[in-house]
C-alpha cells in the first residue's frame, strides 16, 4: 500500500440503519481532489472517516499509510476544516489557532510563529486579536482554515471551504488550494459550487446516495459516460456545410447552428471517430476551422448526467 | 518536558481560559459562595449586636452542619455536576469537541487534561468557599476566634474541611466526567448518584462503603448525628481510618478516570445524533 495515497478499501459506514457510504474503494493521489454530490450523498462521512472522527463499519482506510485510529500520527499529517461553524468560547482568532497548536507539542515560540504565518496566509492578521464571536461568517471560515493549516499538514481536508467567503477571499482561497496541490499535498475539497470545483480540481469523486458514482480526472470521467453523446463546439467558416457532411455519419446525433453563423454545436456518440472525420472533411472541403472544443466535459455536465439527470451510469 | 505533559498543560490552559469564571457557570459560583454570603451576614449581624448569644463551640457545630448537609450533599455535588459533566458533554453541545480530536492528543491525555482543569476550578471554588465561610462564621468573636483558629483546634478543623472539600471535588469530579461521556442529560446520573449518596446512612455496612460520602464523612472533624426520627434507621458501620479513606478515594477516582479514558478512545464525533 503506497504511503503517498489516501486509500479506502471496501469501506462502509452506517449510522444505525441509515447508510452513510457503502462499499467505497478509492485511491486518492496528491493534488486537489473534489468531492461532489448532493446533500446526504456521503461527502462529509467520507471526510470524517479519513480524519478519524468516525470509524468505518466495514473496510479499511489508510491516509499516507497511517490508520485513522492512530491520532498521534494521523493528526500531524492531516488538517481538517470541518463544516461546523462553532468555536471554543472566549478566544480571539490568534488564541484559537495558538491553543490547538500547543496540543501538537510545539514549543510556545514555534506555536506563535506558526499561528502568525497561518493567519497571514488566510488574510486574518488585522483581526487576529478580536474575539472570534465578533467575526463575520467569512472571517470565521478563514480562522478555521488557518487552524487547519497551521501545523503544515500533508493532507488538507476542507468541507465546503468556500462557504461564506466574499469573491476576493474565494479567489485567494482557490489560489491557495491550487498552490498546495501543486506542492504535492493532498487537498480534499467538498463543494456545491460546481464551476469553482472545475477550476480547482485535478480530479473529482462524484458521490450519490452513499456510493461513488465516478472518480478520476473530469475529462476521463466524461469520456466514460457512454450513454450521453459528447457535445463538441466547432467554430468554422462554413458551419452549414460542415453539418451536412457530418450527418452522413451516423455517430453524429445532433447539430445545432449558432445564430452568429460561425459556430456549430454537435452531439456525437464517438468523439474519437468525430475528430478523425472532421480532419478528413476539412482536408476535402477546405472549410477553415478556427476552434474545436468539448462543451460538456466539465463537472457541472458530468454531475447532471450522472447524478442530477435520470440516473445515467458509466 | 515530555510531550504528554506539554499536551496536558495545553488542554489545561485552554479549558481554564474557556471555563473558569465564565458566565455559563454563574449558578455554580452562586452555589459556592452562598454560604460565604450567609456566614458574612451572620458576622455582620452578630457584630452589630455587640453581645454573643452563643459560643464559639456552637458556631463551629453550625459550620459542621453547613458543611455536612450543604457543602457535601448539595453544593459540591451539584457544583461538580456542573463543572465536570460539561467537560465533554458541553463540547458536544457546542460542536467544538472535534478540534481536540483533530490534534495528535491521545484520548487519555485529553481526559487527564480536562479532568485537571475541572479539578482546579472546582477546588479553587469549593475549598476557597469553605475556608472563607469557616473564617467568617466566628469572626464576630474577634480575638477569641483568632485564638481558637490559630492557637486552638480551629486550624486543624479548617485543614480537614478543606481536605474533604478537595477530595469531594476529586471523587465526584471523576464520577461526573465519566457520566458526561456516556449520558446526554447529566441530571439523570446525578439524580441516581445523589439518591445513593443520601441513603448511605441507612444502607448495610458493606453497601455504605461503595460511596464517596462514607469516606468523606469520616474525615470531617466534627460529626453531625442524623436527627430523629431518621436516626432509628441508621445502620452503624466502622469508620474508615484516614490512611484507608484518602488513598481509597483517590484509587476509586483513578479507576473511574481510567475507565473514562478507555471510553473516550472509542468515542466518535456525531453532533447530530
Amino acid at each position: 500500500m503506497s504511503d503517498n495515497l489516501i486509500t479506502f478499501a471496501n469501506v462502509s459506514r452506517f449510522y444505525g440503519e441509515v447508510l452513510g457510504i457503502n462499499n467505497v474503494s478509492l485511491s486518492i493521489p496528491p493534488g486537489v481532489t473534489s468531492l461532489v454530490g448532493p446533500n446526504g450523498s456521503g461527502k462529509t462521512t467520507l471526510m470524517n472517516l479519513m480524519t478519524g472522527l468516525i470509524r468505518p463499519t466495514e473496510g479499511e482506510i489508510r491516509v499516507l499509510g497511517i490508520a485513522p485510529n492512530d491520532p498521534g500520527r494521523l493528526c500531524r499529517a492531516v488538517g481538517y476544516c470541518a463544516q461546523f461553524d462553532a468555536f471554543p468560547k472566549g478566544l480571539s482568532g490568534y488564541q484559537f489557532v495558538y491553543s490547538f497548536l500547543l496540543m501538537h507539542g510545539f514549543e510556545p515560540a514555534e506555536c506563535g510563529r506558526r499561528t502568525l504565518a497561518a493567519l497571514e496566509m488566510v488574510g486574518m492578521m488585522e483581526a487576529r486579536n478580536r474575539p472570534v464571536a465578533a467575526y463575520s461568517k467569512g472571517m470565521r471560515q478563514r480562522a478555521r482554515l488557518a487552524q487547519a493549516i497551521a501545523h503544515d499538514p500533508q493532507v488538507l481536508v476542507l468541507d465546503e471551504p468556500l462557504n461564506g467567503l466574499d469573491p476576493l477571499a474565494r479567489a485567494e482561497a482557490i489560489a491557495l488550494f491550487q498552490q498546495w496541490g501543486k506542492a504535492g499535498k493532498h487537498v480534499i475539497v467538498s463543494s456545491h459550487i460546481l464551476h469553482e470545483v472545475d477550476r480547482i480540481s485535478d480530479q473529482v469523486i462524484l458521490l450519490s446516495q452513499g456510493y461513488v458514482v465516478a472518480e478520476g480526472q473530469i475529462q476521463s470521467v466524461r469520456g466514460e459516460v457512454k450513454d450521453q453523446p459528447m457535445q463538441i463546439l466547432v467554430r468554422c467558416s462554413r458551419p452549414n456545410q460542415l453539418a451536412a457532411r457530418l450527418f452522413i455519419e451516423n455517430h453524429v446525433v445532433e447539430a445545432k447552428l449558432h445564430t452568429n453563423g460561425k459556430e456549430i454545436l454537435l452531439r456525437t456518440r464517438d468523439a474519437d471517430g468525430f475528430y478523425l472525420l472532421l480532419n478528413r472533411i476539412v482536408l476535402d472541403s477546405g472549410i477553415e476551422v478556427e476552434s474545436v472544443s468539448p462543451a460538456d466535459d466539465d463537472v457541472n455536465s458530468v454531475y447532471q448526467y450522472l447524478i442530477g439527470g435520470e440516473g445515467a451510469a458509466i | 518536558m515530555s510531550l504528554y505533559l506539554r499536551q496536558i498543560g495545553a488542554v489545561l490552559r485552554l479549558e481554564m481560559r474557556k471555563t473558569f469564571l465564565s458566565r455559563r457557570g454563574w449558578w455554580v459560583y452562586l452555589l459556592a459562595f452562598g454560604p460565604v454570603f450567609l456566614t458574612g451576614m451572620h458576622w455582620l449581624i452578630e457584630s452589630a449586636r455587640h453581645g454573643g448569644r452563643h459560643s464559639i463551640g456552637e458556631d463551629t457545630l453550625v459550620f459542621a452542619g453547613i458543611f455536612h448537609f450543604y457543602y457535601l450533599r448539595l453544593g459540591i455535588f451539584f457544583g461538580c455536576v456542573g463543572v465536570f459533566s460539561n467537560l465533554f458533554r458541553g463540547e458536544v453541545l457546542e460542536k467544538t469537541l472535534h478540534y481536540y480530536y483533530l490534534t495528535p492528543l491521545r484520548r487519555e491525555v485529553l481526559v487527564a487534561g480536562k479532568y485537571l482543569a475541572g479539578l482546579l476550578s472546582a477546588t479553587v471554588l469549593w475549598v476557597g468557599s469553605t475556608a472563607i465561610s469557616f473564617m467568617l462564621i466566628g469572626r464576630h468573636f474577634g480575638a477569641a476566634y483568632n485564638d481558637y483558629v490559630f492557637h486552638g483546634p480551629g486550624l486543624g478543623q479548617l485543614g480537614s474541611y478543606c481536605l474533604v472539600a478537595a477530595l469531594a471535588c476529586a471523587g465526584y469530579g471523576a464520577v461526573f466526567l465519566m457520566s458526561g461521556l456516556f449520558f446526554r442529560n447529566p441530571m439523570i446520573p446525578a439524580a441516581v448518584v445523589m439518591v445513593w449518596e443520601n441513603i448511605n446512612p441507612f444502607l448495610p455496612a458493606f453497601l455504605k462503603k461503595i460511596s464517596v460520602i462514607f469516606y468523606l464523612k469520616n474525615l470531617c472533624p466534627v460529626e453531625i448525628p442524623i436527627p430523629p426520627p431518621f436516626n432509628v434507621m441508621v445502620i452503624d458501620a466502622d469508620p474508615a481510618p484516614f490512611w484507608v479513606a484518602v488513598p481509597g478515594l483517590l484509587a476509586v477516582t483513578l479507576i473511574l478516570l481510567a475507565y473514562a479514558a478507555l471510553s473516550a478512545r472509542s468515542t466518535e464525533i456525531g453532533y447530530s445524533e
